[in-house]
């Protein structure tokens, strides 16, 4: 978005006089960078997804296959039958509005289709036309025929909605508009219109076992530098096992934490963590993710790429699996793996080798999110810290979507940031945890050519952060998800500016005094910690 | 799908210009790139872009920024080796643009 609109000009093309037209007789007006490109054909036909071809989503003909209508009702009708909820949800709407202005895309766009209960309306239109008896009056009972038109008017809004749930928190009936923008991209993708910025990352990870593509000995050598740089600033040579067997657990995390920056200073955090305590663990160069872009797709397709996290368990004998800082990973391992492709019965129950500690919640998973492991470790005492080090930030924490409505994680953390930092303020209680507002680019949005939709409907985020900017001077936003340390640096940079993007377990890293470690100048990004600001000079 | 000209030759982009087929690669087809952001390529952008070819070939994927600048430090001097002068010799950013002259694929997922 080199050519994007500045800040004030963004904000002032935002109306929320709704058009005067009634919206089934509004069509979709196609902006530029609010909407996807295609899928390419390659992506989807190594993932043996249907009707690859080159096309184009502004041109009229999408070149679906003739019997497109048929596969999409059957395909609504499978659906209904095996989701529940899904039929659940299509009747009981009382179209309140409670959650009309929840969605942060309505507050950003202004868009009525951007309401959860419009776009929700969007999908109710043809199952009240095709699944109801009274829809048979057509319009008069909410129904209307499906058409390219409405096909496309689905696709356009189920790529404008982050499946954050901030609207299921507000309804009354406790409809779960996420899951029906589930559904609707499940029945997209039977037609084969898959965005490229997702189909990209299926494919990847169907073939190497993680979304960006990255090969073992990339991933070796991309852990070589970090180590590097990691002895470089402690004193200590970290020296992590792959693919071990026998190892006591396997640790799964974003690719995007080996990677891109700043989720490699998370991932350095990690290492420094795991390596002070001499936790028996390994990384795999297999289950090598823990996001899984299926999840934005079908059922089917995250249940494919989920299964290699028992698999690679399995395969190594680990006793038990601990997962990094995630977002939608954890919705996928927390609420599906466990019926998808457990049960996990060769694992054991999982216990902290440390402090004695039975992990109840994840009894049926046998998979820990770190920050419940940490942040035991520093309620028994078991971890040396110096918060001093981060004494040059003042942090707020961003609750993750997935990991705070979809896991309840919201005090572990807190925890350890009021742990390993003296300066931690929050943001207002209506943008934190169940109620936290996303990062604007979850679900698979996070491509480049929407950035508009995504600045708009990060907005109400940002406006948080500059919030407790101005208000407590804060300059670094933590969070625990990998979509969120590559989206959110962009987000603030737009509105807000000069507030960093973290990951917990790097203030963490920062703040963790080692055994055997030198004196400590520099944080994990090679920047100096406070009070040694002129040690590089002296030298 | 759009197409690039390059001494005669047609080369297939995606949506934002980064080049369909890495192995197609030419010096003249990075050059045209260039010229299309009003970039003329000096000796010094032809050190990324050979670094990141190389980089490719081994390894199928663009480099981690701290990977390119470590290593260009240590080829080609210290000076060379930081985030800055990449966004110097490439304005809209190393990872997109340099990728872009050198035919890489853009890097998808958590990024």
């Amino acid at each position: 978005m080199a050519d994007k609109p500045k800040p004030n000009d963004l904000l002032s093309e935002i109306n929320y006089t709704p058009p005067s037209r009634k919206w089934m007789d509004t069509p979709v007006e196609w902006k530029k960078g609010y909407y996807c490109y295609g899928a390419k054909p390659k992506n989807l036909d190594y993932i043996g997804f249907p009707n690859g071809r080159e096309w184009n989503v502004t041109e009229q003909d999408w070149k679906l296959v003739d019997n497109w209508k048929e596969i999409f009702l059957e395909g609504m009708e499978n659906l209904l039958k095996k989701f529940r909820s899904f039929r659940l949800f299509m009747d009981i709407c009382v179209r309140c509005g409670a959650c009309a202005d929840k969605c942060h895309f309505f507050i950003g766009t202004g868009d009525p289709k951007n309401m959860p209960v419009l776009r929700a309306e969007l999908l109710r239109s043809i199952y009240r036309r095709y699944f109801t008896i009274a829809g048979k009056l057509g319009r008069i009972a909410g129904a209307r025929d499906l058409t390219e038109d409405v096909f496309k008017e689905l696709w356009y809004y189920f790529y404008q909605c982050t499946e954050c749930r901030r609207c299921s928190v507000f309804c009354p009936y406790g409809i779960d508009t996420a899951e029906i923008t589930m559904m609707g991209r499940e029945l997209i993708n039977l037609l084969g219109c898959c965005t490229d910025w997702i189909s990209g990352p299926l494919a990847n990870c169907y073939r190497t076992g993680n979304h960006l593509g990255l090969q073992p000995h990339t991933i070796k050598s991309n852990f070589e530098y970090m180590l590097d740089d990691l002895e470089e600033h402690t004193g200590v040579r970290v020296e992590p096992t792959f693919n071990r067997k026998g190892a006591e657990i396997l640790f799964v995390t974003p690719s995007a934490d080996f990677f891109a920056e700043p989720g490699v200073f998370t991932c350095m955090g990690y290492l420094l963590l795991f390596h002070q305590l001499g936790l028996d663990y390994t990384w795999s160069t297999y289950a090598s993710e823990g996001g899984n872009f299926g999840f934005f797709t079908s059922n089917e397709m995250m249940k494919r790429l989920n299964s290699k996290i028992y698999a690679e368990a399995k395969r190594l004998g680990v006793k038990w699996i601990l997962g990094g800082e995630c977002g939608h990973m954890w919705r996928v391992l927390h609420q599906y793996m466990d019926t998808m492709n457990g049960p996990a019965d060769f694992l054991e129950e999982p216990v902290s080798p440390f402090t004695g500690t039975k992990f109840e919640n994840a009894k049926s998973t046998k998979m820990v999110h770190i920050t419940e492991f940490t942040a035991d470790l520093i309620r028994h005492g078991k971890l040396k810290l110096d918060p001093k080090r981060n004494d040059n930030h003042t942090v707020t924490f961003h609750d993750s979507c997935n990991t705070s409505r979809g896991m309840g994680i919201f005090e572990e953390p807190r925890y350890i940031l009021n742990s390993v930092c003296n300066h931690f303020h929050e943001m207002p209680d209506n943008t934190i945890r169940e109620q936290t507002f996303c990062c604007g680019s979850g679900s698979g949005l996070n491509a480049g050519e929407i950035e508009e939709l995504r600045m708009l409907g990060g907005y109400p985020r940002a406006n948080a952060v500059k919030y407790v900017k101005e208000k407590h001077g804060v300059n670094m936003l933590s969070c625990i998800c990998a979509i969120d340390r590559a989206v959110l640096p962009p987000l603030i940079d737009y509105w807000v500016s000069d507030v960093g993007v973290c990951g917990v377990h790097e203030l963490l890293g920062n703040a963790l005094i080692m055994d055997g470690e030198k004196e400590r100048e520099n944080d994990l990004r090679g920047e100096p910690l406070p009070g040694m600001e002129d040690k590089g000079e002296e030298e | 799908m759009p197409t690039l000209e390059s001494e005669g030759k047609s080369y297939e982009v995606d949506e934002e210009g980064y080049l369909m087929d890495w192995s197609q690669w030419t010096e003249g087809i990075a050059a045209v790139m260039a010229k299309g952001d009003g970039l003329d390529l000096t000796e010094e952008h032809w050190e990324v872009i050979k670094f990141l070819r190389d980089y490719f070939d081994k390894y199928q994927i663009a480099p981690m920024i701290k990977i390119l600048t470590k290593e260009l430090a240590k080829k080609y001097g210290k000076e060379k080796g930081n985030t800055k002068y990449l966004y110097e010799l490439y304005p809209a950013g190393p990872a997109k643009q340099a990728c872009r002259y050198a035919g890489l694929p853009k890097p998808t997922g958590c990024v």
